[in-house]
Order: C-alpha cells, then sequence, then structure tokens
C-alpha cells in the first residue's frame, strides 16, 4: 500500500482539508491519487531488444457540478501543486452550485490479492524464459522467421480521498504474457499471435511449461494463416467461436451501452432501453467481479465496488453501464463502471468483463446449418463508431463454411455490421462460453483500460464479410 | 508555467553523472517537462476543463553492449537516485547485443535552427470558451444536428535530450488544437461526423465559424446512407484518409520492419512502387511544421528525404540500432517520419471525379485491417458515389480491401495538397479495389 504523502510537505489530513473545502458547492468530485509501477521485457529477433521499468506517480483532483468537470492533473504532490489545482477546479465551477452526494457503498470483497508481479518473479528467470520461448520456436523448424515475446506486468496503488474524508484505497496487479511468431513458406509469410493474463503472478500463468501452450497456439495460428486463400467479400452466415470473438459483443453493443453516450443520446440504443434489442436467447452482462480476471476490480476509480451488470437479459434492454457522473444525471445509480487509465485521465464509464452467457446449441449444429458462410475463430482488434451503430473486427483466423462443412482457411477480412441490429440476427446461442486469455485492451477518448471478453459460440445469419474475392 | 532549459539540463546530467559513477559505460537521457490546458463544450455548454502539469524522465544505460531503461514522472533527486540504481542493476544482468550503442558522434545535430515551433501566447480559458461558443453556435444552426461538442487545447512542451557523448539539445514547441464533432439525426437514424485544426501558432488557427460549419455540413450530408452491392470499382480516397497511404508506407520501409523481414517491402529498395509520377519526401526542416524537429529521438541530424523518387524506393527509415543491422548509416528517423508528403499530381480535385462515370469516394475508415507483412488491406469504409463527377448518396456497412503492393501501383493523385497535419496527402485515387457490402 502507497502512502502517497511520505515525503511531501503535506499529510493526509491536510489534503482531506482541501478536498472538503474545494468540492463544498459542488455536486461531487474526489482527489484520486497513484502510484504505478510497470515493467516490459521484449525478446525480438533473438535478443532481448528492450527491458524497460516505469514508474510513475501523481494526483488528479476532479470536481463536477451539474453536467461539468473540472479536472486538474500533476505529478508534484504537494501543498502548492494541491492548491494551485484546488483554485483552478474553483474557478472553472465559479459560477456554479451544487448538493454534494457522499454515498459510496461498502465492500468487503476483493477479487484479486495485492502482490507485485515485478517483483514475485526475478528479472533473470523473465529473461531466460524469454530464451526459452525463443528456442522452442525456432526449433520448430527453418519455416520459423520471426519470435517476438514478451512480458508486461504493473502494480497500481490507488487512493481516493472524498470529501466527507472517506478514503477508498485499491492495490491492483496486472500482468500479461505475449508472443508473436512469423513463418515464412515457399515466399508467403503470416503471423500467429496469441497471449495470457490477468490480475495474479506471471507464474499463475506459465508455470509447468504452460509457457509452451501459449508459443503452440501462436504457431499454429500463423501454420493455418499460411494455407490461407483470399477472403469472400459479401453478405453471408457467420459463425463465432467461443471465447475472444467476443469482442464483437463489446464492440457492436458494449460501447453503445456505456452511460455517457445514452446520456448525451449520441449512442444509437439511447431509446431503446425495455425493448427488444436481441434475439430472445441472447443474455448479456458486464461483470467487474470475477476473480483474477483482467477487467475485475474490487472497486472502480470512483471507489464504487463494482458489480455484476446486467445489459440485456433474454433479448430486453435492462441496463447501461453508469459511472457517479451519468447516473446522477441519469436518476439512477453507478454500477461501478467509472474508470480511467491513470490519474492523468478523467473518469469515463467503461465495460470491464462483457460476456454474452450460453445457450443450449453445440457448434456442430450452427456449422452444419450453413450452406455458405465463414467461420471466425480469432480475431485482431475492433472498432464501434457509436452513433451510426456500424462496427468492425479483423479475423486473424477464420475458415470458408460450405454446404455445412468447414473448408479452407481464409486470409485475414474485417467485417462489417450494425449495432442495433446485429443481435437480432443472432439466430443460435452455443452451449459452450468461454472467457477470452486475458490480453484485451479497450481504448476510449484517448484512454486504454484492460477488460475482458467472453461468449459462446453464436451464428449470425447476415453479416459483411470484408475480403477481396467476389 | 514551462520549466526553463536550464532546470531540465540540471536534471539530465544528473542522470548522466550519477548513471557513470555507477558503472554505465554510455547514457541517454530525455527530461520533459508539458503543461496543458483543455476545455470542452457540449451543446453550448461547458462541459470539461482540463489542466495538466508533467514531468517525464526517459533514461536509457549501456554497460558495453548491455542496455536497459527506466521511465519516471517524479523528477525528485531522491527517486532518481534510487531509480538509476535499479537501471543499472537490470543493465548488468541483460544479455548483451552488439547493436546497442549511442549514435555516431559524428551523426549528431550540430545546430539548433529555430524552426518556429514556438509560440509562447497563453490563450486563456476565457478566450477559449468565447471561441468554442462560436464553435457550436456555427454547427448548430441546422435543425438537423442534434447534439455537437467541441474542444479547445493548447500546449507547451520544453525538452532536453542529452548523452554521455556530450550531446546536449532541446527548444520548446508547442501546440494549439481545436475540434467540433457534430451528431445529425433523421428519421430516428444518426451520422457523426467532426472537423478539427491544429497549429503551433494560436494565430494560424481556423476560424471557429469554419470548424463549426464543416462538421455540421458533413454530418448532414452523411444522413441516410445506402449499402451498395459488392462489386470491384475505383475508390478515392478524402484527404482525410488518403494520408494512411503514407503511414502504411512509412511503417512498410521502418529499418526495424526491413530488418527482421517483416514488411511487404522488404528488397523492394531501388525498386518501382508506386507509379512514376509520384514523388514521396519527409522534411523535418520546414518552418511550424507539426512534424518538424531539429534532430530525431537519439539527437542525431535529420534532413529532407526523398523516400520515394519517380515512383522509386530510395529511402528506409532508419535508426541507430536497426541501421547497424542493416550495414546503413542512421538518417535521422528514429521515431519515424517527421512532415510527410506526397508531392502534388497533375489532376484537379474534379477533374479526378470526372476521370471515370462512376467512383466510391471514401471519407471515413474505421478497424485497424492493415497486414504490414502480406500487405493485405480490409478496413470498414464510409463515404459517397461518385456519378459523372458529382457525390449523388452517402454509403456506409461497407468494407474496402486489396493488398498495398497493388494498391501502391494503382495511385492517381490530385493536386490539392494541403499541409495540415504531420502527414498529408492530396485526394487519391485507387483504380480499383474490392468493396463488400450487400
Amino acid at each position: 500500500m502507497s502512502n502517497f504523502f511520505k515525503e511531501t510537505d503535506i499529510d493526509t489530513s491536510q489534503a482531506e482539508a482541501i478536498v472538503t473545502e474545494t468540492l463544498k458547492n459542488c455536486d461531487d468530485g474526489e482527489l484520486y491519487l497513484e502510484n504505478h509501477k510497470s515493467e516490459s521485457i521484449v525478446l525480438d529477433d533473438n535478443k532481448i531488444k528492450s527491458s524497460t521499468y516505469n514508474s510513475d506517480q501523481g494526483y488528479g483532483f476532479r470536481a463536477v457540478t451539474g453536467e461539468v468537470v473540472a479536472y486538474s492533473h500533476s505529478n508534484d504532490i504537494s501543498k502548492e501543486s494541491l492548491r494551485k489545482s484546488s483554485d483552478n477546479l474553483k474557478d472553472t465551477l465559479k459560477s456554479k452550485k451544487g448538493t454534494y452526494n457522499h454515498e459510496i457503498p461498502k465492500t468487503n470483497s476483493k477479487y484479486y490479492e495485492n502482490i507485485n508481479p515485478i517483483e514475485s518473479k526475478t528479472f533473470a528467470s523473465k529473461i531466460d524464459l524469454l530464451k526459452s520461448v525463443n528456442n522452442y520456436l525456432r526449433s520448430k523448424g527453418s519455416i520459423v522467421n520471426q519470435v517476438t515475446a514478451n512480458f508486461l506486468g504493473e502494480h497500481k496503488s490507488i487512493e481516493i480521498i472524498r470529501s466527507d474524508n472517506q478514503v477508498l484505497k485499491d492495490d491492483r496487479p496486472l500482468v500479461r504474457f505475449n508472443v508473436s511468431v512469423v513463418l515464412e513458406k515457399d515466399g508467403k509469410k503470416e503471423t500467429g499471435v496469441y497471449g495470457v493474463g490477468g490480475r495474479q503472478s506471471y507464474d499463475d500463468y506459465l508455470k509447468d511449461g504452460s509457457w509452451k501452450d501459449v508459443c503452440d497456439e501462436a504457431f499454429r495460428i500463423a501454420n493455418v494463416n499460411l494455407e490461407s486463400k483470399p477472403a469472400p467479400a459479401g453478405e453471408m452466415k457467420v459463425v463465432l467461436g467461443p471465447g475472444w470473438p467476443a469482442i464483437l459483443i463489446h464492440e457492436a453493443i458494449g460501447h453503445g451501452l456505456e452511460g455517457d453516450f445514452n446520456r448525451k443520446k449520441t449512442s444509437a440504443f439511447h431509446s431503446l432501453m425495455g425493448q427488444q434489442v436481441a434475439s430472445e436467447g441472447v443474455t448479456i452482462v458486464d461483470d467487474g467481479t470475477l476473480h483474477q480476471r483482467r477487467g475485475s476490480l474490487t472497486i472502480d476509480d470512483e471507489g464504487t465496488p463494482t458489480e455484476n451488470t446486467v445489459l440485456i437479459e433474454n433479448g430486453i434492454l435492462k441496463n447501461y453501464m453508469q459511472d457517479r457522473l451519468n447516473a446522477r444525471l441519469m436518476g439512477t445509480k453507478s454500477t461501478g463502471s467509472g474508470r480511467r487509465e491513470s490519474y492523468k485521465h478523467v473518469v469515463l464509464p467503461r465495460m470491464r468483463n462483457t460476456m454474452m452467457l450460453s445457450g443450449k446449441y453445440s457448434q456442430n449444429e450452427m456449422i452444419s446449418s450453413v450452406d455458405k458462410g465463414i467461420f471466425a475463430v480469432s480475431f485482431g482488434g475492433g472498432q464501434v463508431d457509436i452513433t451510426s451503430g456500424k462496427f468492425v473486427f479483423n479475423c486473424t483466423e477464420a475458415y470458408e463454411i460450405n454446404n455445412g462443412k468447414i473448408g479452407s482457411p481464409i486470409k485475414g477480412a474485417t467485417l462489417i455490421g450494425d449495432g442495433p441490429s446485429i443481435l437480432k440476427e443472432v439466430s443460435l446461442v452455443g452451449n459452450d462460453m468461454k472467457l477470452d486469455p486475458g490480453i484485451g485492451t479497450c481504448g476510449k477518448a484517448g484512454q486504454g483500460v484492460p477488460v475482458g471478453v467472453a461468449q459462446p459460440s453464436i451464428l449470425i445469419n447476415k453479416m459483411t464479410v470484408g475480403g477481396t474475392k467476389l | 508555467m514551462i520549466r526553463d532549459q536550464e532546470f531540465l539540463k540540471d536534471i539530465a546530467s544528473y542522470c548522466i553523472e550519477n548513471s557513470k559513477k555507477l558503472g554505465a559505460t554510455d547514457v541517454g537521457v530525455k527530461v520533459i517537462h508539458s503543461v496543458s490546458e483543455n476545455v470542452s463544450f457540449r451543446n453550448k455548454k461547458l462541459d470539461e476543463s482540463n489542466r495538466a502539469d508533467s514531468f517525464a524522465v526517459n533514461l536509457t544505460t549501456y554497460i558495453e553492449k548491455k542496455k536497459s531503461s527506466i521511465n519516471s514522472s517524479d523528477l525528485s533527486k531522491s527517486n532518481l537516485e534510487k531509480l538509476i540504481e535499479l537501471c543499472i542493476d537490470a543493465t548488468k544482468i541483460t544479455p548483451s547485443d552488439e547493436n546497442n550503442s549511442l549514435p555516431d558522434k559524428d551523426l549528431m545535430s550540430k545546430e539548433i535552427r529555430d524552426l518556429n515551433l514556438y509560440d509562447e501566447t497563453h490563450y486563456p480559458n476565457d478566450k477559449k470558451i468565447e471561441f468554442l461558443k462560436k464553435v457550436e453556435e456555427t454547427a448548430s444552426t441546422n435543425e438537423k444536428i442534434v447534439n455537437t461538442e467541441a474542444g479547445f487545447s493548447e500546449n507547451k512542451n520544453n525538452f532536453i535530450l542529452a548523452n554521455s557523448n556530450g550531446f546536449l539539445g532541446g527548444y520548446k514547441t508547442s501546440n494549439f488544437s481545436s475540434s467540433c464533432v457534430a451528431v445529425s439525426r433523421i428519421n430516428g437514424t444518426m451520422e457523426r461526423d467532426y472537423e478539427f485544426g491544429s497549429t503551433r501558432f494560436l494565430e494560424d488557427m481556423m476560424e471557429p465559424e469554419e470548424i463549426g460549419k464543416i462538421a455540421a455540413d458533413k454530418a448532414i450530408k452523411k444522413l441516410g446512407p445506402k449499402k451498395i452491392k459488392s462489386e470491384k470499382i475505383g475508390v478515392i480516397f478524402d484527404k482525410r484518409i488518403s494520408k494512411g497511404i503514407l503511414s502504411t508506407l512509412a511503417s512498410a520501409i521502418s529499418a526495424s520492419a526491413i530488418a527482421r523481414g517483416t514488411s511487404f517491402l522488404k528488397d523492394h529498395i531501388n525498386s518501382e512502387v508506386f507509379p512514376n509520377s509520384i514523388n514521396i519526401i519527409d522534411d523535418p526542416k520546414i518552418e511550424k511544421g507539426l512534424g518538424s524537429q531539429n534532430f530525431d529521438s537519439e539527437g542525431v541530424e535529420t534532413n529532407s528525404l526523398k523516400l520515394v523518387e519517380n515512383g522509386i524506393l530510395k529511402n528506409y527509415l532508419i535508426d541507430t540500432y536497426y541501421g547497424k543491422k542493416l550495414n546503413l548509416k542512421s538518417n535521422g528517423r528514429s521515431g519515424g517520419t517527421t512532415n510527410l508528403y506526397f508531392e502534388n499530381g497533375a489532376l484537379s480535385f474534379k477533374d479526378l471525379l470526372n476521370s471515370e462515370k462512376k467512383f466510391l469516394y471514401i471519407t471515413e475508415t474505421i478497424g485497424h485491417g492493415g497486414n504490414i507483412i502480406t500487405g493485405d488491406y480490409s478496413v470498414g469504409a464510409s463515404g459517397f458515389m461518385v456519378e459523372d463527377g458529382e457525390l449523388t448518396y452517402p454509403v456506409s456497412e461497407i468494407t474496402i480491401a486489396g493488398n498495398f503492393k497493388e494498391i501502391f501501383k494503382n495511385i492517381t493523385l490530385a493536386n490539392d495538397l494541403e499541409m495540415k497535419y504531420s502527414t498529408n496527402a492530396p485526394t487519391l485515387l485507387i483504380n480499383q479495389m474490392t468493396v463488400a457490402g450487400k
């Protein structure tokens, strides 16, 4: 646990006094303190390409009245700096008056341990493992053209000081281990990428040689892609595999159900609350409480305990994801979805672990029902225009389906769809829900936060596949 | 207030001296201070004001051919002392790499030219608010516009880059930017579009009315889009996205991609990559340029480079490390391109639109569907159909796909280049791409 005021000219009670004084005429706000340590060790092209250690500490001071947010941040935790920030906030909100809302629910739950993953594995053993990864993959033959592997680990301590002198704290470990391999055969090159991670120590993901599984999976994907043919172009049926392909859910509807876009009425979903937005049998939740998952949080970045928020139940839109600001303005409660990348960023309502729950069909039933379409197993990334509702994601492993049978692998292609209508095109929901391996980062308004996704296999009646073959 | 050079130099020297004391044979360090003030508006009301004051130090220590780095935002000497120790400890046990080194001394930048990159004008928040009010008032004139957001940001930066070979240089830069996002609605469906201006000097900023009007006009024009049939068709890239072709080229000719063998342009140096009418230049010394710099991120002198001359690929973008791997000298491109642009083509915008009966005109792409290793490209897109030289109706929920090797060879440029960003391209036509729609 960090003591943010050690070695500064200010103590907790003086900071609390400044917070109380600054926010006395506001609706909400807080002083958010953060200490962030992270490391990145990269092996590339047979060499340790870089080893970097980052140490960052600072505060973000926020005052909110009505719809207006005043924010000031600095990495100088001192009396003078806080006073300057306080003046800045008061100046912005000088003509505004609000009523302070104190209530933050309490929690005794914890969804991860306070460990520092950077220290829990020695630097030398990380270097050794990276070398083993390189040797292991390169031993698979001269077909291996390039190997990149990296460790990303961090430990973040946060402290939130509120106007009623309430102090909320959280310590968050996060790791990610990634392998990327480039294979070359007959002049053709293809990549395979795979990774694992979450809020535990590295060894929880890599012990007993399980790092080899990560390497094997990256190798397998690249190998499949070496045999790939040009992808088809046009509308067709699409079967999505379980797990990571749920970034479709994240892009297609997750962003559109974030509170800010609905309060501002810029989301394609803003007038659809209580209505049928998905086929019957489709239930989607956003859950911050899964143990050790990449998108989980004990408390969000405003101090609210996270929860399992039901977004869509049996096809009906039930809830948006809310931070305190948007919840207050929309007359509802925070769902513990207020997140920020760091003390340098304002809080926004964000996703945590977004999941479509299992239905009753098998993946085989889906595939055998398709005359002509594609089977998408893995994706790179995605993006959405929340206003028009159009979203895309890029396949990194996909196959043709012909007459109910899986055919040749196809080249990476973008799939495009329309958020509000896509879920009505989901005709079968599989019984094989799977969580992703713990590698997702979601970007919004220039802020990246770790997230998770999960889904079973699903059959989509109609989607546009952006290949080159007409 | 932005801290002065002396303050940053003092920290840089402290880092170098202490690293050497603890056993570093070489040291590189960058110290940065930046202050930014942003104000944003929504529907003609103040939405957010944000002030940021941040320091950063990036230190790399070498022990012979071993290397490790630390970054921190805390410039206190007690913190730096601890981190330097940590960095040296990590360096000692990091395996060596024969290509690790500081840049050659004779390549370092010798003098700092004033490129007019710093405007000391402070634009107080009250002025920003007035500016944004005008932006939004213009943007919301038409009743089809149901939502507007506008922002103004002012950034001031100062930095020092230094290394243990005696290099020490830095300078101030500034940036003012303003944007407007407009949401239009008709029959329950919405579209969004934007306009954005970014300048080194406040006086060069677009007029607020212009920003608001362009954003609103574009959002209204997009209303009621159709999804078109899948077909092969000539595709025109609007200037907003045509610059993306140059960003792809830059990634594909970076020394790292070439040395690692992960570029579709590997082994294409001195061969024809574009039609022979095309020239591509990267010029770091443009006055007030958004991508201008005196030296690259390692302190190496940067000068104007012709990357592509008469369609032939002439230069890679080379830094010290990957230059050594390729047996080439750094050309001052550690950190990438600077002010990168296509030289103007021969056709006017109008003549380009009229060069065939029918085109697809793309104003926005969505997704990250470019693969630098294979050159394969597939992204979501929206824009307009062009028939007989006129934009006839908006199009969305389609994809465009092809391979960059082919795309590059089938480019025709218009002559409407503007230097609005750090990477700039005129409107361009790609003779044929696959469009996937219905």
